[in-house]
């Protein structure tokens, strides 16, 4: 009998071709990465600080991912739900931040007190961003509960697509630029880095973030309630968690994490439109797969690991590999990343945190 | 050789052994029960037969041919069917779309000759057989009830449905999981003289897992018993029935000490 | 709750029971109702929707702002003044004083929104925030000369119009839907004015057009009534017999059905070959352009709506048919220009949508639901990314695109106006009409529905799974690349904007709107949701806050769509239902019994 065993060739290799083509997908990126970075490096054509810069430039950037990939993290944790309108959350953020400080810019109060200006604007881009996300989940989400993944998912669709339209049509659809700050003017050596000053003021701020966030899921009743929901919500309504509260909570403070990106964004970046959430929304989202949906670490890795990928990506490889003008491609490679990791790692870099389960 | 050989069948969840080392076989012709308390493994083993889930170690030889590895719809062209416990139809379909479905594997038309209309024959071919095999449970799913959806079926009748979808795909081996969970008294009895006539008229061997022991006991030649994914009883109704270990592990150490 | 006092379903409900008492409107639900209104109402207004069209008369110089400001409290009065579901075992409601309360409520809360709003734009300048919001909106809003009085108006014109609504319910049903149908018919005549009068024009019909409609547009108030009256004569006198094609095919005898099917669809297809001396030039080329997004909503529905593949990189496709036509035909490509006709081209055209098919298809087919649309959506924006950049640019041209793509010719005549391209594209249509019924009904078809419905059930019944999905993709790609392919020869020249997301998106309302699955829901959701904006020009700016708004919608309140397909209609079998849950009360006492 053990013979026969052997004789028997097991069969695991489903359907063989299929696998080789992925493969081979898998193979030839790796081998364009190495390649393209190596002509790259070997080449010289930037210089040391010029690097230097770029990874400053995606730590910040991916500290803006991350902040808003805890939001999808956080929902799809407790819901598994992809909440496609989570970008125009974060848009909405930037676009009160844009607000207030146009508004203090014409009273003076901006350039007396400029770190207040900018406190003030980051609590209002939050609170905004905050009740728009529970107002969504409230209004377009909640009644969807329980039905198949698709039907709440093309209402996010239509969320996202109302979300800007109606900023467009509000707010106007032309770029919002932020008024001057002279106080962000210049850089700061940190540890023989020069770095930008309001990209070290986006850093700093999302670390604060982060850490608040943490002690909030881990420390308090409330994040208590928030892990229990997202092991299994029904198990948690008999043991007295009101699920409905939590889930408004979760879409709150990952409301509130994608305001304060906005704000942060729009400071970096000088302006705002109402279409300007969808790119960084898809690549927060790129972002969260990328370091294991559900995981709220996960998200903060995933996070940077996508900005250093997207800054140093296109100079790196691409221009390496014999591109022109690489820069344009800046956001194909995101997609590319997106891609290739729900290909061959949907669970990303440190795992879902939650149990498969069938579909 | 019998039809369908289990030898050393193993697969674990995270460190619980749902199937232990299990050997077991079926002749051709035969009904054999599977019984053993909630989550003794049996669902478990008919996943691993029709290849739903991947094993850990062991062989299943169908007709000297070791099928593991397999994908399930090969499984099923190799002649396995399968029922599901909490029924598992194609609820948008029409009863007869559902029965129309599993002839998949046996007939050809693809796209291109569905486009050029060079597929008529076979559709009617299909349609036919579908019908047939729904006049087999009398006149319960025929008629109008052609034409309406899975979903608005009685729970009874989609259990029906999911045999007779079974039967469409021209089966040598039916696997039934739980063929009366939820009927009644009079549907349980009209389920156990309808397995018998699958063997009857139709020659399948079958293999049950059922929880009524009325019905075990009226349909199998052979019962086999598992606990925590191990084999513990092999033989006749009344030799399993009878057996200490089944009883313990139904009714617990204590019961049997008490006895 | 009530539940529990429902008799089993099929017996007769027993007479000598008491009946509770009837369950009655929500005056609450009313209250907030309104104050949904109320927002629905002020948004209107500070979206610039209000002002956008105060000039486009509907009947009798009354713009369609101002209708679309009163039918927010007329319609969610209604709304709020529909009485509970009757439930077996209660009094049946009777309308009365209470609904006109509700709607009175709604319509009253939606003035003081309303009037709220306007005192603040009155008294401060928002404009800085709220761009539309300007004194010609405060000007508009201000009926009653001064603003205290306006919201006074407001406040009390808004309780009468959702008393009004309320009222409805008071119509008996045999009186309501002929005036809810007339009402809307009135209101597609006015607002398509312009496309009436050309069809008149050309069918000779002129003296009916300047009798129906006057000078300053709109219809006339004698117009409006005639209009009002026939359609309303006519739903009177159809009410116990409606006009379906599909009923009355039925009615038939099974021998006969096929012949009528056909020479119905011959009768469809003779009186759309009529349509572009009707319709002329402007408008033929809107019936186009929906006919192209037609195309691309059927293709769409098969990976959708039967294999339940939601895409939503359905754009690249769409390039890759019109990119492939470009380059093939069009003596301006850069790098590559054989310079065929479009027949020639049509192979290329279509095995490069097979292999972007495949390309796309492959990747994502261990993939479920959401994952697969995210993914899909990447490779749209990958697509529009790679053809505009300067990378490929001595293929694709980059940002400046290819121009240059000669038109269709066809036995030697060169299909020049959009009258002539109008017939090649309805070829097209009707080959690819008839390619989705073929497929819905064949092997293939149901193995797609078997995995929409369940996958893994699918797989364990004998699909090739991996094979079934890649076909799927393999058509959705063709049809689209059809669409893609005319396009390119309408407009002459492709560019990488074009390509956006928003095209996909566009698409997939359509499907999902007219009613998954669905052929008849699809065409109508193409013309009514593609066709429509083009020509109310006006609406343009507006068009993706609507699909975004009827997206939400339809997910919440008719995810079926508006035209479901015929298997999704049919409602559960009353007796079946009464025997399932007598059923299920019974294997819960048997598990009982077994733990």
């Amino acid at each position: 009998m053990a013979e026969a065993v052997r004789s028997r060739k097991r069969r695991t290799v489903q359907l063989p071709i299929l696998d080789s083509f992925l493969w081979l997908i898998r193979i030839v990126a790796i081998l364009a990465v190495v390649w393209g970075s190596w002509v790259s490096i070997s080449s010289g054509r930037l210089t040391g600080q010029q690097w230097r810069n770029l990874i400053v430039f995606g730590v910040s950037q991916g500290s803006v991912y991350a902040l808003i990939a805890l939001g999808y993290t956080m929902v799809y944790g407790v819901l598994r739900f992809i909440n496609f309108a989570h970008g125009e959350v974060f848009m909405l953020g930037g676009m009160t931040a844009y607000f207030i400080t146009d508004g203090l810019a014409r009273t003076g109060f901006w350039l007396s007190q400029p770190w207040l200006s900018l406190l003030i604007a980051l609590v209002a881009g939050m609170t905004v961003s905050t009740l728009v996300a529970v107002g969504l989940e409230r209004i377009a989400y909640r009644p969807l509960r329980g039905k198949p993944r698709l039907i709440p998912f093309i209402t996010a669709i239509g969320a996202s697509f109302f979300l800007q339209y109606a900023t467009g049509g509000l707010f106007g659809v032309d770029f919002k630029s932020l008024p001057n700050a002279e106080v962000l003017a210049g850089s700061v050596r940190f540890a023989g880095i020069q770095v930008v000053k309001p990209q070290l003021v986006v850093i700093i701020t999302a670390v604060v973030m982060m850490i608040g966030l943490y002690f909030l899921v881990e420390k308090t009743k409330a994040g208590r309630a928030m892990r229990a929901v997202a092991e299994d919500a029904e198990t948690a309504a008999l043991m007295g968690v009101n699920v409905d509260r939590t889930i408004s909570m979760v879409f709150g403070v990952g409301g509130a994490m994608a305001g304060a990106a906005g704000m942060l964004f729009a400071l970096v970046f000088g302006q705002v439109d109402y279409f300007s959430g969808f790119v960084p929304g898809i690549k927060a989202f790129t972002a969260a797969v990328l370091g294991g949906i559900g995981n709220i670490p996960g998200a903060m890795v995933g996070g940077l690991t996508l900005g250093l990928v997207e800054s140093l990506g296109p100079s790196l490889v691409l221009t390496g590999l014999g591109v022109r003008a690489a820069h344009q491609l800046k956001d194909m490679f995101a997609f590319l990343v997106l891609v290739m990791v729900l290909i061959f790692r949907p669970t990303g870099i440190l795992g879902e945190r939650l149990a498969e389960e069938r579909a | 050789m019998a039809l369908l050989e289990i030898n050393g069948l193993s697969r674990s969840f995270g460190g619980v052994k749902a199937i232990d080392e299990l050997d077991m076989h079926v002749e051709s012709g035969e009904i054999v029960s599977v019984i053993g308390p909630n989550g003794a493994g049996k669902t478990t083993l008919f996943n691993l037969i029709t290849g739903l889930l991947p094993t850990d170690s062991g062989e299943i030889v169908l007709d000297e041919r070791n099928i593991v590895g397999l994908r399930p719809s090969q499984i099923l062209e190799l002649g396995i069917a399968r029922t599901f416990q909490n029924v598992r139809l194609f609820p948008e379909m029409t009863v007869r779309e559902n029965v129309m479905v599993a002839q998949h594997c046996r007939t050809r038309a693809g796209v291109i000759p569905a486009i050029l209309r060079l597929n008529r024959r076979e559709e009617e071919q299909i349609r036919k057989k579908a019908e047939e095999t729904l006049a087999f449970f009398g006149s319960r799913l025929v008629g109008y009830r052609f034409d309406q959806t899975a979903v608005s079926l009685s729970y009874a009748n989609r259990r029906r449905l999911e045999i007779a979808r079974a039967m469409a795909s021209d089966p040598r081996i039916v696997l039934l999981d739980e063929p009366t969970a939820g009927m009644n008294p009079r549907e349980t009895q009209e389920m156990t003289e309808l397995i018998g006539r699958l063997r009857e008229e139709r020659t399948y061997t079958i293999i049950v897992i059922e929880h009524d022991m009325r019905v075990v006991k009226g349909v199998s030649d052979r019962v086999v018993a598992l606990d925590y994914g191990k084999k513990i009883a092999d033989g006749t109704y009344e030799e399993v029935a009878h057996n200490d270990r089944v009883i313990e592990a139904y009714l617990g150490r204590k019961a049997v000490a008490e006895a | 709750m009530a539940k529990t006092a429902k008799p089993a379903a099929g017996q007769a409900p027993p007479e000598h029971r008491e009946l509770l008492p009837a369950r009655q409107v929500d005056l609450r639900k009313a209250v907030r109702i309104g104050l949904a209104s109320g927002a629905a109402a002020v948004f209107i207004a500070a979206d610039g929707i209000l002002l956008k069209f105060a000039e486009t008369n509907v009947v009798d110089g009354v713009g369609l702002g101002y209708l679309i400001l009163v039918a927010v409290p007329l319609v969610l009065g209604y709304v709020a003044a529909k009485p509970p579901p009757r439930i077996e075992g209660f009094q049946e409601a009777r309308a009365g004083i209470r609904n006109l309360a509700a709607g009175g409520i709604t319509g009253a809360l939606t003035g003081l929104t309303l009037g709220l709003f306007l005192f603040v734009a009155g008294s401060i300048n928002i404009r800085p925030v709220f761009t539309n919001v300007s004194p010609e909106l405060v000007e508009r809003l201000t009926v009653g000369g001064s603003v205290p009085i306006a919201v006074l108006l407001m406040l009390l014109g808004g309780a009468a119009v959702g008393i009004l609504g309320g009222a409805l319910h008071l119509i008996p049903n045999v009186w309501r839907r002929p005036l809810f149908g007339a009402v809307l018919w009135v209101l597609a005549f006015g607002l398509l004015e312009d496309v009436a009068e050309t069809i008149f024009e050309n069918t000779g019909a002129v003296y009916v057009d300047d009798f129906l409609y006057q000078r300053g547009g709109g219809l006339s108030a004698v117009g409006g009534a005639i209009v009002f009256a026939v359609f309303f004569a006519l739903y009177v006198a159809l009410r116990r017999r409606p006009l379906s094609v599909s009923a009355f095919v039925d009615g038939l005898p099974e021998n006969r059905r096929r012949p009528a099917r056909l020479a119905i669809g011959a009768l469809v297809v003779l009186l759309l070959l009529i349509l572009p001396p009707v319709f002329e030039r402007n408008y033929t080329h809107i019936l186009n352009v929906a006919g192209i997004f037609l195309l691309m909503a059927l293709g769409l529905n098969i990976v959708v709506g039967l294999a339940g593949l939601l895409d939503l990189g359905y754009v690249a496709f769409f390039a890759v048919g019109a990119y492939t036509t470009a380059v093939f035909t069009s003596p301006g490509s850069p790098a590559f220009a054989p310079e065929l006709t479009f027949w020639a081209a049509l192979p290329a055209v279509v095995l490069a949508a097979a292999v972007a098919g495949i390309l796309v298809g492959v990747p994502v087919l261990r993939m479920r639901g959401d994952y697969l649309a995210i993914v899909t959506l990447g490779f749209g924006e990958i697509t529009r990314l790679i053809v505009g950049s300067d990378w490929a640019a001595p293929v694709f041209g980059a940002a400046r695109g290819v121009r240059g793509i000669p038109n269709i010719t066809f036995l030697g005549i060169e299909l020049d106006r959009p009258q002539e391209l109008y017939y090649v594209i309805l070829a097209f249509l009707v080959l690819v009409v008839y390619i989705s019924y073929a497929l819905q009904d064949s092997r293939m078809g149901r193995a797609w529905m078997a995995i929409r419905e369940d996958e893994t059930v699918a797989e364990a019944m004998g699909i090739n799974v991996v094979a079934a999905k890649l076909w799927a993709f393999i058509i959705g790609a063709v049809l689209a690349s059809f669409g893609g392919a005319l396009y390119a020869t309408q407009i002459g020249s492709v560019f990488p904007n074009t390509f956006k997301l928003i095209v996909s998106i566009t698409v997939l309302v359509v499907i999902i709107t007219g009613g998954l699955a669905s052929v008849p829901g699809v065409i109508l959701g193409s013309l009514v949701l593609v066709g429509l904006p083009e020509i109310l020009r006006q609406f343009e700016e507006y068009r993706f806050l609507i699909y975004g708004a009827l997206l939400i919608f339809m997910m919440l309140k008719r995810p079926e769509g508006f035209i479901p397909s015929r298997r999704r209609m049919q409602e559960l079998h009353e007796e079946e239902v009464g025997q399932d849950a007598w059923l299920r009360t019974q294997q819960e006492r048997h598990s009982a019994e077994a733990g």
